[in-house]
């Protein structure tokens, strides 16, 4: 037990979480019934809690396309892709992400973890500067570190910062790579990439946007923040996830850097790892092209979520600065995040706890995601929730007229 | 632009005093995680308070080494030193 000693305090809250009867990190969901519901034994639950943006994972064409794979290559390729071999599927998903993007490369890692422990790790060598937004997710604070550059943390979203910060380091030799990302998981703000770009192009450095929460979600067709910001032009490289917008698992990173490929036997978390099996490779492929085809999709989602968001706003729920997919309501410290999440969850409605360290200025989030695939029922069924949780905590005030019509449906 | 270590240690005390909680005694031999109870990011948070005051960045890697406030104050000085 002394090895493990050194989480006695973490051990500590997590067995708190444990003895109150709900633990939000440790829920194991025994049917699924489609992208907005499951079973927890045999209470039904609403999903407002996953990535499933689009709402892809029931779609029956991906569901098919899936199938087929794993009955043609078999369930797994046993092996990485610098050993063992690559598969077509994985050269045609590289060139479906090239071809999406516009971009000349791509490339496919097994998760969205590893793209960024790959790409960032390998961009920028030891006497390179990596230069992080505060709120990276710790996939871009742990690629940062397998690495052996100079890292560097801006004041979130502060280009002014950033400046600050690329003159400090004027005469200092050594590339400089700025990232950020496209939507903020935890309260769903987006970055302001142009004046980022501005910022790039006075100091000369290299730009890396991780989409992972905005790909499928923002921008005419989809791409994400630099396309919706018109800057995709200036982002030297775009990192992203297949298991949110894209329902699957995975990662990529897209770029017309000349030279590209070399990565390919440079990038350890690419080369040392086993390569995406046959049936997530042709389920992303399909879901790419459904993100293509079908705008709607976006359309839908951002009806929801500005439905969810605006109903959270009415309540008086204290909610993250942008309307997005991610609809973050702050709550006044851990334990009350802990009881509203209980509250809502035995009331048949799953959403997210998030915690410091993983939040950022120390805050206690109730996070949800909204889906695509959530009718407008669902989406007033879940705001009538919080609003009777809210007021049995007494976070928000009592609008008897408000709740009674959101209870009825409007 | 040389600063010298007491002055330093004044900044990093001055800058702390305002986002604890609570006031704490301070010496260079407060443990920033132990003694303060800041997580990974609230003291990431407090370094940039820092840096701001002294213009200067103080990379991760150095952030990571840093125990005590002894230990900031040497790292802070030194980066100072080479500004």
């Amino acid at each position: 037990m002394s090895l493990l000693e050194k989480f006695a305090t973490l051990s500590a809250q997590y067995d708190k979480l444990e003895s109150i009867g709900a633990n939000p990190f440790n829920v194991t969901f025994d049917r699924v019934l489609s992208p907005t519901e499951a079973m927890l034994g045999d209470r039904r639950v609403l999903l407002l809690g996953t990535n499933n943006y689009l709402g892809l994972t029931y779609d029956p064409a991906v569901i098919r396309k899936s199938v087929d794979a794993t009955r043609d290559f078999g369930t797994g390729t046993t092996g990485s892709r610098i050993a063992n071999g690559s598969y077509g599927g994985h050269k045609q998903l590289e060139q479906a992400l090239a071809g999406f993007y516009g971009r000349k490369h791509a490339m496919v890692f097994s998760t969205g973890y590893q793209a960024n422990l790959g790409m960032l790790s390998t961009l920028a060598g030891k006497n390179d500067h990596l230069l992080l937004d505060a709120d990276s997710h710790a996939s871009i604070y742990d690629g940062s570190r397998l690495g052996h550059a100079q890292v560097t943390r801006f004041r979130h979203n502060d280009p002014d910062d950033l400046h600050k910060r690329l003159r400090r380091l004027a005469d200092v030799p050594g590339d400089k790579v700025i990232v950020v990302e496209g939507i903020y998981s935890m309260l769903g703000d987006t970055a302001p990439l142009r004046e980022f770009v501005d910022v790039k192009r006075e100091w000369g450095a290299y730009l890396v946007v991780d989409e992972a929460h905005s790909m499928g979600v923002l921008g005419e067709t989809g791409r994400g923040l630099a396309e919706a910001q018109g800057v995709e032009a200036d982002v030297d490289f775009i990192v992203g996830t297949f298991s949110k917008s894209l329902a699957g698992v995975g990662g990529f990173c897209v770029s017309d850097m000349e030279g590209f490929d070399i990565l390919r036997v440079a990038c350890r978390p690419y080369m040392f790892t086993a390569s995406l099996p046959p049936a997530i490779i042709a389920a992303t492929t399909e879901a790419l092209h459904q993100v293509r085809t079908r705008p709607q999709l976006r359309e839908k989602l951002m009806q929801n979520a500005e439905r969810f968001y605006e109903g959270l706003v009415r309540l008086g729920f204290r909610v993250g600065p942008e309307l997005s997919p991610v609809v973050s309501a702050i709550m006044p410290d851990a334990e009350t995040a802990s009881m509203f999440w209980t509250n809502l969850l035995k009331a048949g409605l799953y959403t997210n706890v998030s915690l410091p360290p993983a939040t950022p200025n120390g805050l206690a989030l109730l996070r949800s995601s909204v889906s695509a695939a959530h009718s407008p029922q669902q989406i007033d069924h879940a705001i009538a929730l919080f609003a009777h949780v809210g007021r049995s905590l007494g976070l928000i005030p009592y609008h008897a007229a408000e709740s009674e019509a959101l209870i009825a449906g409007e | 632009m040389e600063s010298s270590v007491d002055e330093i240690r004044g900044v990093v005390f001055e800058t702390l005093r305002a986002s604890l909680p609570k006031p704490i005694e301070l010496s260079d031999q407060t443990n920033i995680v132990r003694d303060l109870g800041l997580d990974s990011v609230a003291v990431m948070d407090f370094v940039m308070e820092i840096e701001d005051r002294l213009d200067i960045s103080v990379p991760l890697d150095r952030i990571a080494e840093v125990e005590n406030i002894g230990d900031l104050v040497t790292t802070v000085r030194d980066l100072k030193g080479r500004a």
